[in-house]
């Protein structure tokens, strides 16, 4: 399996390429920020009509890591559809699909900000899942260790010496992972953006997907030379 | 013959001027439904084109909008308007004349809208968004009159497609609307005519003398230009000693990162302080506007400029003009010796300054080209469209539409005229519901059709948006530059978002001809500081990339067989001399590839001589190859002459590279993937609507709501490859690219005879590839392996106690 292994409060874990989290001993693969039904909001909320196919992407690609992993149980990060309207509108075949996917599996839908309410697919809707030594949660929170979250989308990105390579990535560091979004029609956050920087240990790791996941050190943003006195 | 009423002729003879033979003949012709001149600059052609237009109102008077008068340039319809006015006013006539560009205020654009001036002066763009409107009708009531300018120029792009598009529309609400082109001289009359026409009405071409022949030559300097470079640095004191010798001097440059860096040169070199300004479309408008009114007041010696100042524009005084770097193009090097000189029947005086050696002999080929009155051109498509679905969208937003009558609008416009019903259907089928295979949009389409058969937007708020996203001009991603200050300090221009990615605090660059201090981004502007202590990067711009004629190309060809080269300057004689003692000139029915080592990667360079866009597919072609022989190849830029490719790994072989049949197999799906394509589709999928321009405070916030449009191409490409924004996509691409008939041509012209030279360092005639731009990336295996290096090296770097901050980019040309 092509991941990248790392410990995480003694739970050993791996980063798959695809974005997903996968956790060996518990047979439970995490992913976030599916964003299932986006293209129908942009729809609805602004007249733009994007191709319609982001949803059956996401679970094309999810569905290839629940048959690699064999996975027994899913957790769903939160902003697993982009909004509670979207996941109604989902047309049918979509939600059978989604039925298929959990089938002989448990299934843990944690809220997000995007669809704070429960849905009337199967699975459990949870605020937030504690699975010992590990905490699941959407958005993470300051002084949490051993915490599993998304909703940054972080990406990071790396000179290398022919060019700028710009990744979606996981964050870590002893405390907590951040996983990237999972879902096809999402953007990324730099990692070196204030909100990620100030969450982040200054020891952490970015481990960029792709063919072949590779970690490095998160990268930051450059510290403000500029000396306020003297601009004119 | 119409004769002049005695106001206008009494004006004319009060300026000592008699009316010209071709302004006469427009007057005589101004009841053509479409009729095009054809004139020199400085002919009168733009007095020619209103003549009517004044005489009418002069003796008829009219109510409301007369004339609509269409420039390419926001700045030209502000200079036709203060040039307008003198005549009308010295005749003493009652006519209002107003301009309306995006500069204009939101009071004055309302006004125009509810009380129309008889002349509007106006751009394609400002054009679109006032037919957009609901009240179109009414504020187009009575319009006689269309008179577009430098329509040579519109016919070229994409504008110029949207403004008769434009036209059809109003020539629906104004029946006996009258057609008037200007152009400047052009290879081909009868394609311009084509285009302006409303068919299938008839548009005739009226030829103005064009004027006794340029005068041109190449400058000649004692120090000689370097081998590579865009600069011209070594001709600075030169061309300062031609500036002292005329009154006004224009110095054009082909790009903007050219012109920032000669002018900041030349003003080291001014120990006279002559007054010298700097203008191009990068600079901030209040800038631009202050340069552009010292130029009409006659206070600058010389501007140093870009096609910003490209055309028409009125500047008087000048007597010489400069052009920095090989034209490229004969035309476009015609149309701007025709700024010198704007008295007609006086010779217009131009000066080429090669910027490296081998501009030196494009210089001598286009030299031998004007003088043999060779123009160039590449005739142009059908109608693209993107820019009709914007036009549904635009049509729309104005009021409920029926399908056949627009249909019947559109194909009345000439680069539209073959465009099928089907076609058609495609456009408004994708404008209502997205044109999807999976009918996704029934409850939320974008366009409805309605009980009694008209389309309507199914939600007219959206009408604000399509109207914010009007217009085809494609806008690199730039950041504005500010001096730094408590309250936003002066704005002095954009950079590239690419470039400004590159900056880190203390780095300095060049903008306005002055060098800054990066000192930080802060809500997406750049501020600057004038500390400037170190030696500046440059700030460069997606300068315009001008293609050279194939004609061009052969012309040099031919020249690099001769045993020695008496014409040329010695320097360069001597260093095509050297190319080929330290490797080959490039010969006719040979195919030369070079490789070296350069800058830390493999370079092979492939000397095709087929014209860039035949060199650029071959780009594309020969590094699919390499990635499946596994030579990781990283990217490839190329010119008219050559293509060169740059990667991780050596060629030894070339023979495998033309293996038709591999290189013809996989070919669709390579280019479907490759960077190309993605530009492509990102420019035309905002034309057509799919997505939008700015995706405003979206992107402000930086924050991660946004996403590639690369994405949206991959999903559409996955699922739905028969979509009509592909197929825009594989259109627009391959009007810059050339089938693959061709490549198979070259093959087989060259059969085995390829001289592979593997040499230890960067050759003579290579030297200026170096520098081109518009490199193409390529996103292969080598990017894996080069992520592999980096964070090996970062993560025993950061075997000490802290992460250290990413090792900083170097700044490089492209990326």
């Amino acid at each position: 399996m092509n991941g990248h292994s790392f410990t995480l409060a003694g739970a050993e874990l791996v980063a798959l390429g695809s974005g997903a989290l996968w956790w060996p001993d518990q047979v439970l693969l995490c992913v976030s920020d599916l964003h299932l039904g986006k293209s129908e909001r942009v729809a609805r909320r602004s007249g733009l009509t994007l191709p319609p196919y982001d949803t059956r992407d996401t679970l094309t690609r999810l569905a290839a890591d629940l048959a690699l992993t064999n996975a027994r149980t899913v957790v769903c990060l939160g902003d697993s559809f982009d909004d509670l309207r979207a996941a109604e509108a989902l047309p049918e075949d979509e939600k059978l699909w989604i039925a298929k996917l959990q089938a002989g599996r448990r299934w843990v839908w944690i809220e997000g900000n995007h669809d704070p309410g429960p849905i009337d697919l199967g699975g459990t809707h949870l605020a937030e899942l504690p699975r010992a030594p590990l905490t699941f949660r959407h958005i993470a929170q300051s002084g949490a260790s051993g915490e599993v979250s998304g909703h940054y989308h972080p990406k990071a990105e790396i000179a290398t010496r022919a060019r700028l390579i710009s990744r979606p990535a996981f964050l870590l560091d002893s405390d907590r992972v951040i996983l990237p979004s999972y879902g096809t029609y999402t953007g990324g956050l730099r990692s070196t953006a204030p909100e990620l920087s100030d969450l982040m240990r200054p020891e952490a790791l970015a481990i960029l997907t792709g063919r072949n996941p590779h970690a490095v050190p998160m990268p930051r943003a450059a510290p403000d030379h500029t000396n306020p006195a003297s601009s004119n | 013959m119409t004769s002049l009423p005695s106001r206008f002729t009494n004006w004319f003879s009060t300026k000592g001027w008699s009316i010209h033979p071709h302004q006469q003949a427009m007057l005589d012709r101004s009841d053509d439904p479409a009729l095009l001149l054809i004139a020199p600059t400085g002919g009168g052609k733009t007095l020619a084109g209103f003549l009517p237009t004044l005489v009418d109102l002069a003796e008829a008077g009219h109510n409301g909008l007369h004339t609509l008068y269409i420039s390419p340039l926001k700045a030209l319809a502000v200079d036709i308007k203060r040039n307008l006015r003198t005549p009308v006013d010295e005749m003493g006539l009652e006519i209002r004349i107003d301009d309306r560009t995006g500069d204009t205020p939101a009071s004055r654009k309302k006004r125009q809208r509810a009380d129309p001036p008889h002349i509007l002066l106006t751009t394609p763009e400002s054009l679109a968004l006032l037919v957009s409107y609901e009240d179109a009708p009414l504020m187009f009531r009575g319009l006689k009159r269309v008179v577009v300018d430098e329509i040579h120029a519109l016919a070229e792009s994409k504008r110029g497609d949207q403004l008769m598009l434009a036209l059809a529309r109003l020539q629906t609400l104004c029946p006996d609307l009258r057609r008037v082109g200007l152009s400047a001289t052009v290879e081909d009359p009868q394609a311009i005519a084509h285009f302006l026409a409303r068919h299938p009405d008839p548009c005739e071409i009226l030829m103005a003398d064009p004027g006794p022949p340029p005068d041109i030559a190449m400058l000649t300097t004692d120090e000689a230009p370097p081998w590579a470079g865009g600069g011209a640095k070594y001709a600075i004191p030169a061309v300062l000693e031609q500036v002292k010798r005329h009154k006004t001097t224009l110095i054009f440059h082909n790009t903007r990162a050219q012109a920032e860096l000669f002018f900041h040169n030349l003003w080291l070199a001014n120990d006279d302080s002559l007054p010298i300004g700097i203008h191009h479309g990068s600079l901030d408008r209040i800038q631009r506007d202050r340069v552009e009114a010292a130029m009409v007041r006659g206070e600058l010696r010389a501007i140093v400029c870009t096609g910003s100042l490209d055309l028409g524009i009125d500047w008087g005084d000048v007597d010489l003009v400069i052009q920095i770097g090989a034209p490229k193009n004969v035309k476009r090097l015609v149309q701007r010796i025709g700024r010198a000189n704007h008295r007609y029947n006086a010779p217009s005086k131009a000066l080429l300054v090669p910027a490296n050696r081998f501009e030196v002999v494009e210089c001598i080929a286009a030299l031998e080209a004007v003088k043999a009155g060779d123009l160039d051109g590449d005739p142009r498509g059908d109608g693209p469209l993107d820019v009709l679905c914007q036009h549904i969208l635009i049509t729309a937003s104005a009021g409920p539409f029926q399908a056949d009558a627009l249909y019947a609008e559109v194909t009345s416009a000439g680069a539209y005229h073959t465009l099928s019903r089907a076609e058609f259907d495609a456009c408004l089928d994708f404008c209502a519901t997205g044109g999807y295979a999976l009918r996704a949009y029934d409850q939320w389409q974008r366009l409805m059709r309605r009980a009694d058969g008209l389309w309507q937007l199914r939600d007219p708020r959206t009408a604000r948006r399509i109207r914010m996203n009007i217009g085809t001009i494609q806008d690199t991603d730039t950041l504005k530059v500010r001096l730094k200050r408590s309250r936003g300090g002066k704005p002095l221009g954009e950079i590239e978002e690419g470039f400004a990615a590159t900056l880190t605090p203390g780095d300095t660059f060049l903008i306005g001809g002055q060098i800054v201090r990066y000192e930080g981004l802060r809500e997406m502007t750049v501020e600057v500081t004038r500390r400037a202590d170190k030696k500046p990067k440059i700030a460069t711009f997606m300068g315009t990339k001008f293609a050279t004629s194939t004609q061009l190309s052969a012309r040099i060809l031919e020249m690099f067989r001769q045993p020695s080269w008496p014409a040329l300057p010695p320097h360069t004689a001597e260093w095509l001399a050297l190319q080929r003692s330290v490797s080959k000139l490039p010969e006719p029915g040979r195919l030369l590839i070079e490789s070296f080592p350069h800058d830390g990667r493999e370079q092979m360079v492939v000397y095709g001589f087929a014209g860039r866009n035949a060199q650029q597919t071959l780009g594309l072609l020969l590094t699919k190859r390499l990635e499946e022989m596994g030579l990781n190849p990283l990217g490839f830029v190329s010119t008219d002459y050559a293509t060169l490719i740059w990667g991780l790994d050596r060629l030894d072989d070339p023979a495998p590279l033309f293996d038709i049949a591999a290189l013809r197999d996989g070919l669709e799906t390579w280019l479907a993937g490759n960077a190309v394509m993605k530009r492509t589709f990102r420019a035309s999928a905002t034309i057509a609507g799919l997505i939008e321009r700015n995706i405003g405070g979206q992107r402000k916030s930086g924050r991660q709501a946004t996403f590639s449009s690369d994405i949206l191409y991959d999903t559409l490409h996955k699922y739905d490859p028969d979509h009509l924004m592909l197929k825009i996509t594989r259109t627009e691409a391959l009007r810059g690219l050339v089938d693959f008939g061709r490549i198979e041509d070259l093959a087989a012209r060259i059969g085995g005879r390829i001289d592979h030279l593997k040499l230890d360092r960067i050759t003579p005639l290579s030297a200026p590839l170096f520098l081109e731009p518009g490199r193409v990336p390529i996103k292969g295996l080598a990017e894996e392996r080069l992520l592999a290096e980096e964070a090996d090296r970062l993560l025993s770097t950061a075997g000490l106690a802290t992460a250290p901050a990413p090792r900083k980019p170097q700044w490089r040309v492209g990326y």
